[in-house]
């Protein structure tokens, strides 16, 4: 028989048993919606904390210091002592990094801590510069405010911690101004330069004098953490600036005194610098090429593994766990079409008289098994993100009775849904393998005295 | 055709049934040679085994023992798919309960068997008609079987077993569930088949009068066995 008719005489079959088909639709559709809901869940739980993970700019980030001595191993990035013959992160060694595969960025941490004057009182803080990209990886999607208007702006976004000792209501701080006051640092000449250990002269000078400094910033948002926070040293910034205005402002930072007695402070040379892989995926083959060209790294990446191992079990459950109800769904269909064996079996004898073949009979099963499975599936979808929008709905009642912040626990992607449907015909096409291959068999002449 | 004008050609051939430790002869070495055109009535008491010979002989069941020859090959060594398109392109088989299915009208069960032989759509509509038009049920083909009197219905299972343009038309007691005033009707029907398609036809009946006024040559059966072959008038 053609595909056409086959559909068509199926079709109509189930159209003529349709309070069966429908509630054995309704079973599969339960099945598929437990299915549906449980691993959307999953997914969701795990699409929340890869984000905020991910957020925090600690997993797609490679640290990259001098490689250290032994003795400064378990002190932090920026703390550490370079080896004996260890590469310099100077200039040269930025390029060399920006030139390696899958590298978005590499910038040097500024971070310095500073008086900040705000309505006349003065506050102690840590003041951060943001590279620009910060904006596109999702780091503040969920910020008061906005992000900086411009790579060299004088903005400032504040932590919401920080916002708080400023003000009572720290969402009235945006668009307000705020003085930093700082010290920068200004190169000595030549002439008056010390002579270094070695006792070359410097060509640059090498030494610095410290001047206090003022910059008046306009507060454009406020976060709730800085990116990265505290990973690669000194503390998390509770002022966040464009990374452009921090080294505009050449503040006296908290290895300038180290790198003045170094042999090398006449160059530019860099405590630490961060690279930005274009995904965390990539952040190994990185950390590899890294540490091959003779610096010291430091990533998150074994946590990353763990996290993505646990959801990955986490999921496997949850899918077996919804696929119970699925089983019983199947054993509905089974049930379904064996009973329409039972009542059609006078039917599948005059289609054979009338020259069917066993192989028609069994499709004509088939396609009814499998129009039963998508619809099925489709209902299923439905229901099931019924439930998990029901699921988020609770969830955020709950978090905010907690005072905590609304959060999305439920995920139903279009792979879910494209797989879930699938997997409903799949399922109810091996349910209708029995009943099709029992009618298939049936012996006309049998089938047509059965009254 | 079979070979040597013979449409149908049984050859020795045997069917039993086993009932537990009994064995049931149903057909019992029959040899039985049907000519192309020739209408053939089948009679016999209940459970002489003509019914079983006639399922034989369209394809429906297969002998234990012997062979039936049909369009000249021989339909115990078809496998089930050749039985199956044996049974749709050169059969048309007509029942005595009719067998219409009961949620289809009439149109759509004349259709069925054009749907299995995988006819194309466009040529279908015409063949209904033509098929319903020859029964004169032509303008109840919205009808469904429930709406239609026993003689009607019986004519539509006519007109579904046409509708293939088969060679062979099986008959198992068609006239069994009709008054003799329908019944006869029916046989008129088929007779005029036979003259004006030229189809052989094998009618299964226990009517002795109609059997011997419509058909060509009467074949009587009892305990499985042949007992008379000849002329019906």
């Amino acid at each position: 028989m053609k595909a056409g008719d086959l559909a068509e005489l199926g079709l109509r079959n189930l159209r003529e048993a349709v309070l069966r088909s429908s509630l054995t639709t309704l079973g599969v559709a339960v099945g598929v919606a437990s299915l549906v809901a449980w691993l959307s869940l999953g997914v969701g739980l795990q699409t929340l904390a890869t984000k905020r993970l991910s957020n925090s700019g600690l997993f797609d980030t490679v640290i990259v210091t001098q490689k250290r001595s032994e003795q400064s191993r378990r002190r932090p990035p920026a703390e550490v002592s370079p080896a004996a013959g260890a590469r310099v992160l100077d200039d040269e060694a930025k390029k060399e990094l920006e030139a390696l595969p899958n590298v978005i960025e590499v910038y040097s941490q500024v971070r310095f801590p500073t008086e900040v004057r705000y309505d006349g009182a003065p506050y102690s803080t840590i003041v951060a510069g943001i590279p620009a990209s910060a904006k596109d990886n999702g780091s503040f999607d969920e910020m008061q405010g906005k992000f900086f208007s411009g790579p060299e702006v004088d903005e400032a976004i504040v932590q919401i911690e920080f916002a708080r000792d400023l003000s009572a209501q720290p969402s009235s701080l945006i668009g307000k101004e705020l003085v930093v006051r700082y010290a920068e640092r200004q190169a000595l000449p030549a002439s008056s330069a010390p002579a270094n250990g070695d006792g070359n002269g410097e060509e640059n000078g090498g030494g610095f004098s410290v001047v206090p400094k003022e910059k008046k910033l306009r507060i454009v948002g406020i976060v709730e953490t800085e990116p990265a926070a505290g990973f690669g040293g000194f503390g998390s910034g509770r002022l966040l600036i464009p990374l452009e205005v921090a080294n505009s402002l050449r503040a006296a930072q908290v290895n300038d005194l180290r790198d003045l007695v170094r042999a090398n402070s006449n160059r530019n040379v860099y405590p630490s610098l961060t690279v930005r892989a274009k995904s965390p995926a990539l952040v190994a083959g990185i950390e590899a090429r890294i540490k091959a060209m003779g610096f010291g790294t430091f990533s998150l990446l074994d946590a990353a593994k763990s996290l993505q191992t646990f959801f990955t079990i986490f999921d496997m459950l949850l899918f077996i766990f919804g696929s119970l109800a699925l089983a019983v769904a199947t054993l509905g269909i089974i049930n379904t079409l064996v009973m329409a064996i039972l009542e059609r079996r006078r039917e599948i004898g005059i289609l054979k008289a009338l020259g069917a073949a066993d192989r028609d009979v069994k499709q004509l099963f088939f396609v009814e098994a499998s129009v039963m499975g998508f619809l099925g599936g489709l209902l299923g979808v439905g229901l099931g993100w019924g439930v998990g929008r029901a699921v988020t709905f609770g969830t955020n009642l709950y978090l905010k009775r907690q005072s905590l912040p609304p959060a999305d626990v439920f995920a139903l992607s279009w792979w879910l849904v494209a797989g879930a449907i699938v997997l409903a015909v799949v399922v109810s096409l091996a349910a209708g393998l029995y009943p099709a291959s029992r009618a298939a068999k049936l012996n006309p002449v049998e089938a047509l005295r059965y009254e | 055709m079979s070979g040597n004008g013979f449409a149908v050609r049984a050859e020795n051939v045997t069917r039993h049934y086993e009932m537990g430790t009994a064995v049931i002869r149903a057909v019992d070495d029959i040899t039985l040679a049907i000519r192309t055109g020739e209408f053939v009535a089948l009679l016999g008491s209940s459970g002489s085994g003509k019914s079983t010979l006639l399922n034989l002989m369209a394809g429906l069941d297969r002998p234990n023992g012997g062979a039936i020859f049909a369009n000249g090959k021989n339909l115990s060594e078809m496998s089930p798919l050749e039985l199956a398109r044996y049974r749709s392109k050169a059969v048309g088989m007509v029942f005595q309960s009719f067998n219409l299915l009961p949620r289809m009208t009439l149109e759509e069960n004349v259709e069925l068997p054009l749907r299995l032989a995988e006819v194309d759509r466009g040529e279908r509509g015409q063949r209904v008609a033509e098929a319903l038009e020859r029964v004169k049920l032509d303008q109840r083909m919205g009808h469904k079987p429930s709406e239609m009197s026993g003689g009607e219905q019986q004519r539509a299972a006519i007109a579904r077993a046409l509708v293939n343009r088969p060679t062979l038309l099986f008959a198992d007691e068609p006239t069994g569930n009709l008054d003799s005033t329908t019944g006869e009707t029916i046989m008129q029907l088929l007779k005029e088949i036979q003259g004006h398609l030229g189809m052989t036809i094998v009618m299964v009946t226990h009517e002795r009068p109609l059997a011997e006024k419509f058909a060509d040559r009467i074949v009587t059966m009892a305990d499985g066995k042949l007992v008379s072959d000849g002329a019906a008038r």
